[in-house]
């Protein structure tokens, strides 16, 4: 039977150490909405989720007071827009329609985040692909909800890199549309190598269409936890420190297990996978930077980051494999700049830079996210940052993403606050020589050599 | 059965123990473990129940044991045993 010390642990890790369940995100299959004409298709959309995602705020809510765990958002991932609205959209425009129609189900559903507002272009782009990444802009714009994602490579298709040079221009445009806000918009937009088809975390969630018609992924978190686990370990050597992360990601996936089983079962939606992430939160004491701080860095991006990154990335692998059934998404530690107080801290005290930063994404999920970059950055330096990402991707193996925000009218020094769980970041410094000539260049970058294992 | 576990945690206090347990007693819920400690003049109590028997909803009973709590200064927190099985046993 429970004892008193597993009791008080599990409620210390809740109300002390930040213990949650990230995300119960419900993915949704729009195939059988896909209408040529453009107001049928918006119905069928805006009745397909509102019917299919009713009860999924009420039973997250439920299942909080079941075991008293905080379930910290609801969301809804969808098919990728830019397949279900090839046949009705003729112009970008008619792409935006159908993101205020999504925006509107979103919050009549009451989830936060709907992501889905995609196109997957790692090879080449269809007409209606362009259309989409067109509409971005004013998409994120007009809508609070609607999240965007473009997978632009792949280790198996090389890089799209007439779509990188055109998200360029795209994060650029989105900036500015959304300028009057610190320019949010960019938040909302994250570019892939990899996209992985189940992803329950914001703003890169899609339903793939290797997908049923309809999952439970469950995202999971609890970087608070490991770190307060490894005060205990100060000074002991890498065996009990990566024991010591093992055996408390394995804790924390266990929960974000049992909460996908229970969403699932009363939900009467199949269980996809729990992402097993370390997700920060711009809380005190919810942070990826503190852990790195306790595994024996003075400040992340001091040398051995990457090392520390690798060793934790590949413990909380360990540890959550174990936990869980099915595992996918993302899986790996987050590093987003503005979404974690002690990355914060590091930028201002110039401490972790951008190249760094391209360091530790080798190593850990995703990539260069939530970073702020000056205004002026050009189009084709961010699409050089992107085809870095893009690069280390795809060569190993891996998904990397780019969430950046080049700020309209801000500079170094500066900060731009977006509030809730997106936070606040420093502006930081890019590399000031430019790359036009190889942005230039058309077609795409060919599939590395090891990705011919057939 | 429903096993699920209270925990009661702060000031000590006359009755704390009564409150819950005539509570618990008026609404069918069977206890079947008890253990408490005070550390620090902190009054620290965790039951394992069966809800099984239970007329009123999980919700409700959870709600009504918070504000018992509340009207003696101390926190009941109500929590269905699967989170900690997940937790500590493999």
């Amino acid at each position: 039977m429970i004892n008193t010390h597993e009791v008080v642990e599990t409620n210390q890790m809740i109300e002390k150490e930040n213990l949650d369940v990230r995300t119960i995100t419900l993915g949704i299959s729009l195939l059988d909405c896909i209408d040529a004409d453009l107001e049928t298709l918006k119905k069928k959309i805006y009745d397909k989720i509102t019917t299919v995602a009713k009860d999924l705020v009420h039973t997250g809510k439920e299942i909080e007071k079941k075991y008293a765990i905080p379930i910290v958002n609801k969301r809804i991932s969808v098919t990728p827009i830019a397949l279900i609205g090839a046949a009705a959209c003729k112009e970008p425009a008619d792409f935006v329609q159908i993101a205020e129609t999504l925006d509107a189900a979103a919050k009549q559903v009451g989830v936060n985040f709907l992501g889905g507002y995609s196109a997957l272009v790692s090879k080449g782009m269809t007409t209606a692909d362009e259309m989409l990444i067109r509409s971005i802009p004013q998409a994120l714009a007009k809508t609070d909800r609607v999240c965007s994602s473009v997978n632009l490579g792949s280790t198996k298709t090389g890089i799209n890199m007439d779509a990188v040079r055109l998200l360029g221009q795209i994060v650029k445009e989105t900036a500015e549309a959304t300028k009057e806000n610190d320019s949010l918009g960019c938040a909302k937009l994250v570019v892939f190598c990899n996209a992985p088809d189940d992803n329950p975390f914001m703003a890169g969630a899609f339903h793939g269409v290797t997908e049923a018609d309809a999952i439970i992924n469950v995202g999971v978190s609890g970087p608070g936890v490991v770190k307060t686990a490894l005060e205990a370990v100060r000074g002991e050597s890498f065996e009990v420190l990566c024991e010591t992360i093992k055996k408390t990601a394995f804790k924390v996936t266990r929960v974000g297990q049992l909460v996908a089983k229970e969403a699932s079962k009363m939900l009467g939606v199949p269980f996809g996978i729990i992402d097993l992430s370390l997700a920060p939160t711009p809380a005190v004491g919810d942070s990826v930077a503190d852990i790195l701080k306790e595994i024996g860095l003075e400040q992340p991006g001091a040398p051995g980051t990457t090392a520390a990154l690798a060793l934790l990335n590949d413990q909380v692998k360990k540890g959550g494999v174990m936990a869980s059934s099915y595992v996918g998404g993302l899986s790996g530690a987050f590093i987003p700049v503005s979404e974690d107080q002690g990355m914060i801290e590091a930028v201002e005290a110039g401490a972790l830079t951008l190249e760094k930063l391209e360091a530790m994404t080798c190593v850990c999920s995703v990539g260069l996210d939530m970073i702020a970059v000056p205004g002026d950055t050009k189009a084709s330096t961010i699409s050089g940052i992107i085809a870095d990402e893009m690069a280390l991707g795809m060569v190993n193996q891996k998904t990397t993403a780019v969430r950046i925000i080049p700020a309209v009218g801000k500079k170094i020094g500066d900060r731009v606050e977006f509030g809730g769980l997106l936070g606040y970041a420093p502006i930081m410094p890019v590399n000031p020589f430019g790359c036009d000539a190889f942005v230039e260049r058309a077609g795409r970058i060919p599939a590395p050599i090891h990705s011919f294992k057939n | 059965m429903k096993k699920t576990i209270i925990t009661v945690v702060g000031k000590d206090t006359v009755g704390i123990i009564a409150k819950v347990c005539t509570y618990l007693a008026n609404n069918r819920i069977n206890i079947l473990d008890i253990s408490q400690t005070i550390v620090q003049e902190y009054f620290n109590m965790m039951m394992i129940v069966d809800l099984g028997t239970a007329e009123k909803p999980f919700d409700t009973i959870s709600d009504e044991l918070a504000q018992i709590g509340e009207e003696i200064g101390v926190i009941v927190k109500c929590q269905r045993e699967e989170i900690f099985n997940s937790m500590h046993r493999i």
